[in-house]
């Protein structure tokens, strides 16, 4: 049990996050998905961090990353709903317009 | 032979990789939302696992307290109970299951192809400690630049998401 086996869930979780964004038509859906792959990049930085470095700069990205998350997840659905109110609607497919 | 180390990082692998398969195939999108929850606790146990306690905790507090609430008020306030909006069309589904394969398939050549260069002994111990001195050290800077980005963000959202509310207000009245 090593850093490998870390890495391959870690691969495992974007591929997941991948999928999710790419399948998606609900704008939410894509943010899940957005969230996933940002999971699985702390993930890969702190295993890295436990696994080959002695420092903690690892362990500071991931917390980088969790932040800008929380930020990115707040403003984005913040328009989804913005969007949903105006346009009644949040397929990606169909969210093609810039004006009303 | 298999450690408790393993035991337990097996069960945490397979609780966050069932859930991210269920947020990624689910046609329900509010099944999506709730495995998020078990996804990111799943995360958060192999956290304690590579002996990042405070990531762990801050893991719980911000993604599991913070962000999949917000993410399934969304799909709440979004969504029409009745409607499917949260189906995936069978269209677009094997383009995207090739691609995130494709990235699996190069991801998994890479690591098991690279020769990382390892520690030679991994010490379990506490890292908070460490953390706070780099973050109010080292990387002072980034830290006020989060913490600055975090409130703008922040208000940002609730002036973008403010109509809502008002307009709701005007509703009832």
């Amino acid at each position: 049990m090593g850093l490998n086996h870390f890495l391959m869930v870690g691969a495992l979780l974007f591929a997941s996050g991948v999928y999710t964004v790419l399948s998606r038509r609900n704008a939410i859906g894509i943010l899940m998905g957005v969230e996933l792959i940002l999971n699985a990049a702390g993930l890969n930085f702190v295993a890295f961090n436990h696994y080959t470095t002695t420092g903690i700069q690892g362990g500071l990205f991931t917390v980088f990353i969790i932040v800008l998350a929380a930020a990115e997840a707040a403003v984005a659905l913040a328009i989804v709903l913005a969007i949903y109110q105006n346009l009644r609607d949040i397929d990606a497919n169909r969210l093609d317009t810039l004006q009303r | 032979m298999m450690s408790v180390f393993d035991v337990i990082f097996f069960a945490l692998s397979a609780l966050t990789l069932l859930s991210a398969f269920v947020v990624a195939g689910s046609r329900n999108i509010v099944y999506s939302g709730f495995a998020l929850i078990f996804a990111f606790l799943g995360v958060a146990g192999l956290y304690v696992q590579l002996s990042a306690d405070f990531l762990a905790a801050m893991q719980v507090l911000v993604y599991v307290g913070g962000i999949t609430v917000v993410i399934l008020f969304a799909v709440m306030l979004t969504r029409d109970i009745a409607s499917t909006a949260g189906t995936n069309p069978i269209l677009n589904r094997p383009a995207s299951l090739l691609a995130a394969a494709g990235v699996l398939v190069m991801s998994l050549v890479l690591i098991l192809d690279s020769d990382w260069p390892l520690r030679p002994e991994v010490a379990y111990a506490p890292t908070s400690g460490e953390l706070g001195r780099e973050l109010l050290g080292k990387y002072l800077l980034p830290f006020e630049v989060a913490s600055l980005l975090l409130l703008g963000a922040l208000i940002g959202a609730v002036i973008i998401a403010r109509r809502e509310v008002r307009e709701n207000e005007e509703a009832r009245s």
